[in-house]
């Protein structure tokens, strides 16, 4: 069952316990599309392992929230969430990837072997967050894992694809960043005149395909 | 039409904000004080959601080139429309030609040197809404005037008004609005909480400081967020937090001790722990307070969040029925 606690007087955070994984993440994406048919209900957000939504408290009160998400619970398919496959173009190392060759010194890899293992996985959205269309993917091969960098830069070119400790992302806009940029993407993941206004959603499962390695 | 001569040091389009989009990362941004802005927006005949203007830190300068009308709310920066003072919740006429001056925060004779006003006028700010907004999104550079700040020479179209003629130039009347800006005497604001999801992660003594230091507002703070300085905060153990949802008002605290108060153009998501969060009804406090003022954090419960909400809703009620009384039109 998932900690329930107010964050704030219209908001409230359904958190399960560490650690995070695909079934509890399906779980929480399952309880989102739920808890949007009640009434009072407004947003809902889903975080790592945790769904924050917000309410009107005039609407419903917060201890009826809270034991209708209890009662809901242990009834929700995670099951039937399934996400698009979204295949996305990238061009590996050289100025579209700068910091490929540190993730390479780092993990003890070549640098086309950084490549071939980021390419060769497949990874789910677990969230969007940061910035507007910023997925946290999940699916990182445990041996690119590499820490972010020391010194943040100020402005991460827009569409870079990097590694920020285990988890793999792309930033659709110009902005400072920490991650370790190894590639770079063509695709527009936020454009607000477009209808949905991202690319990736909650749910979605990636594929990176290599479009060029420099090394 | 209206030029902005001076925007100030940020003035930006802002409505009630951009709701619905959370969950793909886009804040709700929209004027940090949804008070003041609604209360201008009525006091020039539109819409509460109509688009106005955020001023900060006065400085400003904007000549407008149509007849119109225009309201102020919040800080009072000595704002005078051809030199002709105006008050903050007054609804003043304007003719083409006229020109707007707020002064500097630091000016003198600026009365209370405060962070930010709003300006309403008729009619709404006409910019092409973008996600069912006409906020701009200063960090996704998107919605507002071309997605950005205000510049000098910038030029902003007008919406049509339900205000007739004899409306629009009616002589100024204004109502009393909240107690805007800090206290005489530089006391500080007081901002009510209820505890966050993390509060019970932290030490016994970081609950005493939580609620007993006299916080201040340093000069960090922007519209993503209000960077205090004082007490160090400390947890029971350091474990790290996955990403997870937080709203304005969120009061997070980072390694450094020192806590931030979230604000409309915040990241969706955040990663360090909730001590607390600011109640709905005292935000607005937090968006006019100024840099370097003193803030107290005082702990509530939800009842008395609800109860404080509600209070809220009153005061915009009784507004409404005070200017349906004295004859003036809102929106159909």
């Amino acid at each position: 069952m998932p900690r329930l606690h107010p964050l704030g007087d219209a908001a409230l955070l359904c958190e399960l316990a560490p650690p995070a994984t695909l079934a509890q993440q399906q779980q929480i994406w399952a309880l989102g599309i739920e808890v949007q048919q009640w009434p009072g209900v407004g947003e809902v957000l889903p975080g790592m392992n945790n769904l924050t939504l917000t309410f009107d408290p005039t609407a419903i009160d917060v201890d009826a929230l809270m034991a209708r998400v209890n009662e809901a619970w242990p009834r929700l398919s995670a099951a039937a969430i399934e996400g698009r496959l979204v295949e996305i173009p990238v061009a590996y190392g050289g100025e579209h990837g700068p910091d490929l060759a540190a993730v390479a010194a780092h993990t003890g890899l070549t640098p086309a072997e950084v490549v071939r293992r980021h390419s060769g996985g497949e990874y789910v959205v677990y969230l969007l967050g940061f910035l507007p269309g910023f997925a946290f993917m999940g699916g990182l091969p445990p041996e690119l894992a590499t820490p972010r960098r020391a010194e943040p830069r100020t402005a991460v070119p827009a569409r870079s694809v990097g590694i920020g400790g285990e988890q793999t992302g792309i930033y659709p806009l110009v902005s400072p960043g920490g991650w370790q940029l190894i590639g770079r993407t063509s695709l527009e993941l936020f454009d607000p005149a477009a209808e949905p206004p991202t690319l990736l959603r909650p749910g979605d499962r990636v594929r990176f395909v290599v479009e060029s390695v420099e090394t | 039409m209206m030029l902005v001569q001076k925007p100030g040091m940020l003035a930006s389009v802002q409505d009630l904000g951009r709701h619905g989009h959370r969950q793909v990362g886009i804040c709700p941004g929209g004027a940090l004080d949804v008070l003041a802005l609604t209360l201008a927006n009525r006091l020039v005949g539109n819409a509460d959601g109509a688009a106005g203007l955020e001023l900060t830190m006065g400085g400003c300068e904007i000549r407008f080139e149509t007849d119109t009308r225009i309201a102020l709310a919040g800080d009072d920066f000595s704002a005078r429309l051809d030199g002709t003072p105006i008050w903050p919740c007054w609804s003043v006429p304007v003719r083409a030609g006229q020109t707007l001056k707020l002064a500097g925060a630091n000016a003198s004779g600026a009365k209370k040197a405060g962070l930010r006003s709003w300006l309403a006028v008729a009619g709404g700010i006409d910019v092409p809404p973008v996600l069912g907004s006409r906020s701009t999104d200063l960090k996704a550079g998107f919605g507002g005037h071309q997605g950005r700040a205000l510049r000098k020479g910038d030029r902003l179209a007008l919406g049509a008004t339900a205000l007739d003629a004899a409306q629009l130039a009616r002589r100024p009347f204004g109502l009393r609005g909240p107690d805007w800006g800090p206290e005489e005497g530089g006391s500080a604001i007081e901002l009510r909480v209820l505890p966050g999801p993390e509060f019970e992660q932290f030490t016994a003594a970081s609950h005493a400081l939580l609620w007993s230091e006299r916080w201040r507002i340093t000069a960090q703070s922007n519209r993503m967020g209000s960077r205090l300085a004082g007490a160090e905060l400390k947890r029971k153990r350091s474990i790290d937090m996955l990403s997870s949802g937080v709203i304005p008002g969120t009061i997070q605290v980072p390694p450094s001790g020192q806590p931030i108060i979230l604000m409309g153009d915040a990241q969706t998501t955040g990663g360090y722990p909730r001590i607390g969060v600011v109640i709905r009804a005292d935000l607005w406090k937090l968006a006019q307070a100024p840099l370097d003022g003193r803030l107290r954090l005082v702990q509530v419960d939800m009842a008395a969040a609800l109860e404080a909400w509600a209070g809220q809703q009153r005061y915009l009620a009784q507004v409404a029925q005070g200017l349906a009384a004295a004859g003036w039109s809102g929106p159909a």
